[in-house]
C-alpha cells in the first residue's frame, strides 16, 4: 500500500462506524486522541525519551509511524480513567448505566500495546468473573497495529518478548517501509475484519524483498533496543522483597503515581459513592486507583502500606513478578512509559538490575570465603 | 509403706507435663523435695512478697495469679490450669513471689520445697541443668503471651488511634 | 497460585457490579460496638454459601464494604452478618433499623476447607471478632458432628464484655459436642473464666495434634502465632488454614487493592492454607 493509502484506510474505517483515533502531538508529547486525516500524525517527529523526560523532537527521516510511543496506552478505551456503574434511590434497586461502547479504530497500535492490551483482558477476563462492561468496550475496538523500525530509548520490548514486531491480537498490521523515494506501507490482516479492510485497500501484493526488510527492520528495532530487563526477574524480586534497594528507590520516589497511570497495564481502581445534595440518588463509580496512594491499603485503623519504600516495591513485584501468580503472565510489557514519565527519572530496568547485581555480589563474596 | 508413698510422687512428677521424660534417677531424688497438697476454693497456694519457698505442679482445678490493687480490688494476671506449673520466682534471688496464687476452685497439686529443690541442683548441675531446662521455657513462654497481651490486638480501631 | 488455594474455589456467583437489594429482618446489638444483621432479600431467592465466604454490603449513599458471612449455613433464607462499627460503611450498617434495605453482592471468596476435616479433628481458632466468620464453619462442623472425630473451639478476646455469640457458645458446648475453651487477654472482676493468650489454651486442648484440621480467625499476629504454635505441637502446616483481611473494594479480583504478594485475597482467600502465607506474613508491610 502505497503511504497515502493511510487516508483511504481512515475512510475505510470511519465508513464502517469507526472514530479512528491515532497518535497526535499535543504540548511536546504525544496522546492517543481521534484523528480525521493521516496528516495529523507525527510525520517525520520521533519521541526523544530519557528516564525522566519525554518530548518530541525532529527525526532523521520523514516517516509516519518512527514517533513510537504516545503517553497513552489502550487502556483508556477499555477501562476508563472513571465510569459510572450504576445509579439508586433509597429502595436499592439499581439501575445499570450502559456501556457507551462507541466503535473505534485506532491506527498505529504498537505491539507492546497490543500485548497490554492482552494483559487486561487476562485481568478482566481469565479469572472467576468476567467483567461485561471491559468485553463490550474490548469489542468496539479495530486495532491497526504498526511494527516498530525505531526504538525509543526507553523502550526494552524485546527483553519482555512483546515486540518490536505484532506476531497476532490484532486486525491488520502495519509495516512503513521508506527507501529513498518509495514510501509503501506492507500491510497484513490477522482477522477477519481486518482481510476485509485490507481488501478494499490500494496496492499491490507484498513482494518478498518487502516481507524481507519488514522482518529486518523489526530485528534491527530489537538490536537497537537501549534497555532490558534482567533475566528472572519474577524469582529475582520474590526472593528479595526485604532488599534494602527498595528504600534507596523510595528516596528519590515522589509516589506520584505519574507510573501507573501511564502503565497500560496498570488496572487497578476503586468504586465510590456519588450522592444527590438531598442524599436521595447515590451513584456508583468506578475510577482509577494507584498502589502509591497512601489509602489504597487501608484497613479499618490504617494504611498497611505506610512507607513510600512498600508501595514501591508493591508497583515493582506485582508488576514483574506476582502477576505471574495473579494472572499467569508477566504484567510489564516493556513500553517504557514508566521511565519516560517519572518525574524524577526511576528506572524499572535499572532497579531491577541493581536487585541482580546485588545478589550476584553476595554470591561471589560468598564464593570467596 | 514408706518407699511406695515416695514411688507415687516420683510418678506422678513424671507424669507432670513439666518433668516429661525425666530420668528415673532424678525423678526419685526430686520426690524426696515433693508432697501431695490440696486447697480449697478461695485459698492462698501463696502470696505476694511471701518467700517463694514451696511452688506447685497442678494437677486439678485452676488457680489465678493475682496483684490487689486498692479501689479495684483483685487483678488476675493470668490463669493456670492443671497441667501447669504456679511459681518461677522460687529459682531466682531474692526467692520472693511478685503475685498471689489464689485457687479459683478446689486444687489438687505436687507442692516441691524449693528450698530443697535449689540445694539438689546446686549440689548436682546435671540436676540444676535438667531443671532450668524445663523451666526456662515456660518463662519464655509466659513472656511472649504477655507481650502480645501487652499490644492489645483486639482493640478497636478507634482506641489504638486512628491514622491513615 | 497454588494447587491448595484454587482447590478451594467454589463456584463463581453472578459477575455483577450491581447489589441486590436486601431488608434487615432481625437486628442484635452483639457487643457495644457490634451488631449482627440478618438479611432477607427484598424479592427473589435467598443467597446460598458455603461457611468462609463473604459478601459486599452497600448502604445507600455512603459505600461498600467486605463483611463475612457469620451465620448459619443451612438457614440460606436468613444471611447474617456481624459487623463492627469501625469506619463510615460499618457504622452505617450497625445503626441500621429492622426493615432498612442493604444493598448485598456475592458471595465471594474461598470457603473453609470442610472435607479436610472429615474423619479428623476440627480444631478452630478465633481472636476477637474473627470468630464472626469461624460461626458458620461450627454450625456446619456441629451438623455434621458424626464426620468429624472432635470439634473444637478456642476462643480469645480482649475482655468479658467483649465475648461473641457466648450464650450460643455454651449451649453448643453443653449439648452438641463441641469442646469450648475461652480466654480473655483482661480479666473484669465478675470473671470467673480463664484469663491468658488465646495460645495457651492449645496444650490442654490439642488431642492428636498429626491428626487435626485447623482453621483460625483473628487479628493477624494472633493468627501467626497461634499456627506457630499449632505447628509446633504437631499440626501439619497444609492442615492450618487462616482467613485473611486486606482492604477490598470489588471482591471479583478487579481492582486489586486486597493483594498479599502473590494473592489476590478476595479471589484466591480470604480462607489460604498458612503453607502458603507463613513466608508472606512477617514481610514488612507486604
Amino acid at each position: 500500500m502505497p503511504a497515502q493509502g493511510l487516508d483511504d484506510l481512515i475512510g475505510l474505517l470511519s465508513s464502517r462506524g469507526y472514530e479512528v483515533w491515532g497518535a497526535r502531538e499535543r504540548d511536546d508529547a504525544l496522546g492517543l486522541m481521534p484523528i480525521e486525516t493521516a496528516a495529523e500524525l507525527p510525520r517525520g517527529r520521533v519521541e526523544a525519551a530519557e528516564a525522566g523526560r519525554v518530548r518530541l523532537v525532529e527525526g532523521p527521516r520523514d516517516a509516519v509511524f518512527d514517533h513510537t510511543l504516545p503517553m497513552h496506552g489502550l487502556k483508556r478505551l477499555v477501562h476508563p480513567a472513571e465510569e459510572k456503574l450504576y445509579a439508586t434511590g433509597p429502595d436499592l434497586v439499581a439501575r445499570d448505566e450502559a456501556v457507551a461502547a462507541n466503535p473505534v479504530a485506532v491506527l498505529g497500535v504498537r505491539p507492546c500495546d497490543l500485548a497490554a492490551l492482552e494483559t487486561l483482558t487476562q485481568v478482566f477476563e481469565g479469572g472467576p468473573y468476567s467483567d461485561t462492561r471491559y468485553r463490550q468496550r474490548r469489542d468496539a475496538l479495530f486495532l491497526v497495529a504498526v511494527n516498530c523500525m525505531r526504538p525509543a530509548a526507553t523502550c526494552f520490548c524485546a527483553s519482555m518478548h512483546t515486540g518490536p514486531r505484532a506476531e497476532a491480537g490484532f486486525d491488520l498490521s502495519l509495516d512503513e517501509l521508506l527507501d529513498g523515494d518509495r514510501h509503501v506501507f506492507l500491510v497484513t490482516a490477522g482477522s477477519a475484519r481486518g482481510r476485509e479492510i485490507l481488501a478494499e485497500l490500494p496496492g499491490e501484493a507484498a513482494c518478498a524483498a518487502d516481507l524481507d526488510a519488514a522482518e529486518a527492520g523489526s530485528r534491527a528495532c530489537a538490536a537497537a533496543q537501549q534497555r532490558r530487563m534482567v533475566e528472572g526477574v519474577e524469582g529475582l524480586l520474590k526472593r528479595n522483597l526485604e532488599h534494602p534497594h527498595w528504600s534507596e528507590v523510595a528516596e528519590r520516589c515522589l509516589s506520584c503515581a505519574n507510573c501507573t497511570m501511564v502503565c497500560p497495564t496498570c488496572f487497578c481502581n476503586t468504586l465510590e459513592d456519588r450522592s444527590s445534595l438531598d442524599g436521595a440518588e447515590a451513584e456508583r463509580w468506578r475510577r482509577w486507583d494507584s498502589c502509591f496512594t497512601l489509602d489504597f491499603s487501608y484497613l479499618h485503623g490504617g494504611a498497611v502500606r505506610r512507607e513510600t519504600a512498600s508501595r514501591y516495591r508493591q508497583w515493582m513485584t506485582h508488576k514483574l513478578s506476582h502477576w505471574h501468580d495473579q494472572f499467569g503472565m508477566s504484567g510489564c510489557v516493556g513500553c517504557g512509559r514508566c521511565i519516560g514519565w517519572c518525574p524524577v527519572g526511576i528506572d524499572i530496568t535499572a532497579e531491577a538490575a541493581a536487585i541482580a547485581a546485588s545478589e550476584q555480589g553476595q554470591t561471589r563474596s560468598g564464593d570467596e570465603t | 509403706m514408706a518407699e511406695g508413698k515416695l514411688k507415687s510422687i516420683a510418678d506422678l512428677l513424671a507424669a507432670h507435663p513439666l518433668f516429661a521424660g525425666l530420668d528415673p534417677a532424678i525423678a526419685d531424688l526430686l520426690a524426696g523435695c515433693a508432697r501431695n497438697v490440696h486447697f480449697a476454693a478461695g485459698a492462698y497456694l501463696f502470696q505476694a512478697d511471701d518467700a517463694a519457698d514451696t511452688f506447685y505442679l497442678l494437677r486439678g482445678g485452676d488457680v489465678a495469679l493475682e496483684l490487689r490493687m486498692p479501689g479495684r480490688g483483685r487483678l488476675t494476671v493470668q490463669t493456670l490450669h492443671p497441667g501447669e506449673v504456679v511459681g518461677a520466682s522460687w529459682i531466682l534471688p531474692p526467692y520472693r513471689w511478685r503475685f498471689d496464687a489464689r485457687a479459683i476452685g478446689d486444687v489438687r497439686a505436687t507442692s516441691l520445697d524449693a528450698a530443697c529443690l535449689r540445694a539438689k541442683c546446686d549440689a548436682d548441675p546435671r540436676i540444676g541443668y535438667d531443671v532450668m531446662k524445663r523451666f526456662l521455657p515456660i518463662v519464655a513462654e509466659r513472656l511472649q503471651t504477655t507481650r502480645l497481651r501487652l499490644l492489645d490486638l483486639y482493640a478497636p480501631p478507634a482506641e489504638v488511634g486512628r491514622q491513615l | 497460585m497454588t494447587a491448595i488455594a484454587r482447590s478451594y474455589q467454589p463456584p463463581a456467583a453472578e459477575a455483577d457490579m450491581l447489589p441486590r437489594p436486601f431488608r434487615v429482618v432481625a437486628r442484635q446489638q452483639e457487643l457495644a460496638d457490634c451488631v449482627s444483621l440478618e438479611l432477607a432479600p427484598v424479592e427473589g431467592a435467598p443467597l446460598g454459601f458455603v461457611p468462609g465466604q463473604f459478601t459486599m454490603l452497600y448502604v445507600h449513599g455512603v459505600g461498600e464494604i467486605p463483611i463475612s458471612i457469620s451465620g448459619d449455613p443451612s438457614v440460606s433464607e436468613r444471611l447474617v452478618h456481624t459487623i463492627r462499627d469501625v469506619g463510615a460503611v460499618t457504622g452505617a450498617l450497625c445503626r441500621l433499623q429492622e426493615g432498612a434495605r442493604v444493598g448485598v453482592r456475592g458471595p465471594y471468596g474461598s470457603a473453609w476447607p470442610l472435607e479436610r476435616a472429615f474423619g479428623r479433628h476440627l480444631f478452630v481458632v478465633a481472636g476477637g471478632l474473627g470468630l464472626a466468620p469461624l460461626r458458620p464453619l461450627v454450625h456446619w462442623a456441629l451438623a455434621n458432628r458424626h464426620r468429624l472425630k472432635s470439634v473444637a473451639l478456642v476462643y480469645g478476646t480482649r475482655s468479658p464484655d467483649n465475648l461473641l455469640f457466648l450464650e450460643q457458645l455454651r449451649a453448643w458446648a453443653a449439648s452438641e459436642g463441641l469442646e469450648l475453651g475461652i480466654t480473655v487477654d483482661r480479666a473484669t472482676a465478675d470473671w470467673q473464666g480463664r484469663v491468658g493468650l488465646v495460645t495457651d489454651l492449645l496444650p490442654g486442648m490439642l488431642h492428636d495434634p498429626a491428626e487435626t484440621v485447623a482453621m483460625l480467625c483473628g487479628p493477624e499476629p494472633m493468627m501467626r502465632f497461634a499456627a506457630q504454635a499449632l505447628g509446633s505441637a504437631g499440626v501439619p502446616q497444609a492442615d492450618i488454614h487462616l482467613s485473611m483481611e486486606r482492604n477490598m473494594k470489588c471482591g471479583l479480583g478487579w481492582c486489586g487493592h486486597c493483594q498479599l504478594g502473590p494473592f489476590l485475597i478476595c479471589r484466591d482467600g480470604p480462607v489460604l492454607p498458612y503453607a502458603e502465607l507463613h513466608r508472606l506474613l512477617t514481610v514488612w508491610e507486604l
